[in-house]
């Protein structure tokens, strides 16, 4: 196992590395056919000299809050080690939010440093937020040479490449502020110390090692917690290789996994299902005998794999569907949204593990994750080495909230004691999902307790944060809810949102309402529109600051209304 | 030199082609996503479709903040 004890932050784990693991090629960063860049251990802590010493010329210090706004990419990684090694906090932030977003969650962490791609900075200083910038220091990276860059520095032009000053944390230091959501309410800045993080490492690497010669494709966001683990300190601490691609489209990723040979890869639901779609027309396409050899071969393997994966007698076995894979994948992570068992045991019977996982950002990215000893397409798997779950107010059939205590787990919510109280009570996080352990000591999953839904690509949406769209509508009161947090629906899949319209006077709304709602709607992103409202005639409860109870509302809509009542828009 | 009405022309039928939606249904500010019915890795599949028929390379990023046909043709555009 691997062992991090003599460690007590990441900047001082990832030093190590980079010295000890010098001539292994630790980042290779593709987009499309063509190689942008390919650094070994030791080109790469001679990349981040240049930044680090930027940082601290420019005032950063111990426990300074740097932001990075990139897609994957290999100045994300080398920024990143920059801000760990000079004692920082990191705060990685989401780059699909609107500029106005991103710039609320960078005063919200008071980040006295932005890293940025040049694209998503001319977004911001074309936004009409813009004057609420709070970083001093703004690096950006790629710009054009004619661009305006509103004051910010260029990446590239950093060039300080003298040995720079190391900066130590302490394990219970803040080592991230990660953002599970608040965007536009009430900002959930998850805050990881780390100790979350170096035990996350040791968990994950335990049942999934990495060694020189593995290859780690990053295709989720580093910003989120997940790839930051899975995607970094773990191959990096393990001297393996991390390949980025500059693109999301199945196409490529399909030619870097052969290309690369990749070993292990993380996708959504989604990407998983994109991959399958491909691989069932192309078995469709097969002529009929072949297509005869081949599902032989494929229900073979699934006899001889029942027990637990057998690597090499699969690929015998399936050569050419492992081939178009890079003949060395391992596995595949899914997580972050509910995922098809029918497409999980696809993939499996292809001798191509899939272990699908759960977790959520508080608890440091994965509570649980399929062993593969052996795998089940049911559950999301047992809980990580060093990780208890319980199940609290569980029902007869044994269905309650997950709640998971482990050294992964957050310390609270940055600047919210109250919300850090309700989510972690007496050590117990409390994940708002609907779940029951198995016998075998499985969790599987039934859906959601929390006021909250997740896309198919793994994006939580809050319907908090939506409301704001919905403000100064001529009503009395308005509201958005999760329709499964109203009637209790034990789904994974469909999940919706519904505006709670109390009108003003008697049971209508008129014409002009609905077209209000519908024009302030279409411009909210499509993971983020209400699907229908609803008719509410009493005055919503409210605490004596009048803030919604939502849970006393849902209560009562559910007891009076049927989720037929919403009407669709 | 191509217009961007007729930029946003041939968007529209190569996504009513594409998708398989009539070309009448849709209009240049309609919302792509709800009026095809794709999520956004359909809609990068789109983007592809859109850069073999322009012969032009559109990072995924273009696709940043744009969910209407219009918005799409002025970034492609200004790529031509």
């Amino acid at each position: 196992m691997l062992d991090l004890s003599q460690y007590n932050c990441l900047g001082e784990a990832l030093r190590a590395a980079l010295d000890r693991w010098d001539d292994q090629v630790c980042l290779i960063e593709a987009d499309r056919e063509r190689e942008n860049v390919r650094l070994t251990y030791r080109q790469f802590k001679q990349a981040a000299r240049p930044v680090i010493n930027t940082l601290q010329g420019a005032g950063f210090q111990s426990g300074s809050r740097a932001a990075i706004l990139m897609t994957n990419q290999s100045k994300w990684l080398i920024s990143a080690y920059a801000i760990l090694f000079s004692g920082g906090v990191l705060v990685p932030l989401d780059y699909k939010l609107s500029p106005a977003e991103q710039l609320a969650l960078l005063a919200h962490a008071k980040a006295q440093v932005l890293v940025v791609e040049y694209h998503l900075w001319r977004a911001i200083i074309q936004s009409p937020e813009f004057g609420s910038l709070v970083a001093r220091t703004v690096l950006v990276t790629e710009a054009p040479a004619s661009a305006d860059l509103a004051g910010a520095t260029r990446w590239e032009e950093c060039r300080d490449s003298r040995e720079p000053r190391f900066i130590a944390r302490k394990r219970n230091d803040p080592a991230a502020i990660v953002y599970s959501s608040g965007t536009m309410g009430r900002p959930k800045g998850c805050v990881l110390t780390h100790e979350n993080y170096l035990e996350q490492c040791i968990a994950l690497t335990s049942l999934y090692p990495f060694w020189p010669g593995v290859r780690y494709l990053s295709i989720l966001p580093t910003n989120h917690a997940i790839d930051f683990m899975v995607g970094f300190v773990g191959p990096f601490v393990c001297g393996a290789t991390v390949v980025h691609l500059r693109t999301l489209r199945p196409e490529y990723i399909r030619d870097a996994l052969a290309r690369y040979k990749i070993t292990y890869l993380t996708v959504v639901p989604a990407i998983l299902k994109a991959l399958e779609q491909n691989l069932r027309k192309r078995f469709a396409d097969l002529p009929p005998s072949r297509l005869r050899v081949l599902n032989g071969l494929i229900g073979l393997n699934r006899a001889l794999t029942r027990g637990r994966p057998r690597v090499r007698i699969s690929r015998t076995l399936l050569k050419q569907v492992h081939a178009a894979f890079g003949g060395q994948l391992r596995a595949l992570f899914v997580g972050g949204a509910f995922t098809e068992p029918s497409t999980l045991q696809f993939f499996y019977d292809l001798g191509i593990p899939v272990a699908n996982a759960y977790g959520c950002t508080e608890a440091g990215t994965a509570i649980t994750v399929n062993d593969l000893k052996p795998f089940r397409a049911d559950t999301v798997g047992k809980p990580l080495p060093g990780a208890e779950i319980k199940i609290l107010d569980a029902g007869q059939d044994g269905v309650g909230e997950v709640a998971v205590r482990s050294k992964t787990v957050m310390s609270e919510y940055l600047d919210d004691p109250e919300l850090t109280a309700e989510t972690i009570v007496d050590g117990w996080l409390r994940t708002g999902d609907l779940g029951r352990i198995d016998k075998a000591g499985h969790l599987q999953l039934f859906g959601r307790v929390k006021n909250m839904i997740v896309t198919e690509e793994g994006k939580n949406v809050y319907p908090e944060e939506i409301e704001a769209a919905f403000e100064g509508l001529p009503v009395k009161e308005a509201c958005v809810f999760a329709a499964n947090y109203v009637w209790h629906e034990r789904k994974m899949t469909g999940e919706q949102l519904v505006l709670v319209i109390h009108p003003e006077q008697g049971g209508r709304i008129s014409e002009e309402v609905v077209a209000q709602i519908s024009s302030r709607n279409r411009p909210l992103l499509n993971y983020k529109r209400v699907g229908g409202y609803l008719i509410w005639e009493q005055d919503f409860p409210r605490t004596a600051s009048l803030k919604i109870k939502r849970m006393e509302l849902a209560a009562q809509i559910r007891e009076k209304l049927g989720r037929e009542r919403v009407v669709p828009l | 030199m191509t217009t961007l009405d007729q930029t946003t022309e041939e968007i529209l039928e190569l996504a009513a082609a594409h998708f398989r939606v009539p070309r009448a249904e849709l209009n240049p500010g309609d919302d792509f996503f709800t009026k095809l019915g794709i999520n956004s890795l359909q809609a990068l599949d789109l983007l592809t479709r859109l850069e073999q028929h322009f012969q032009i390379e559109l990072p995924d990023y273009e696709l940043q903040g744009v969910s209407d046909f219009r918005t799409l043709a002025e970034r492609i555009q200004s790529r031509l």
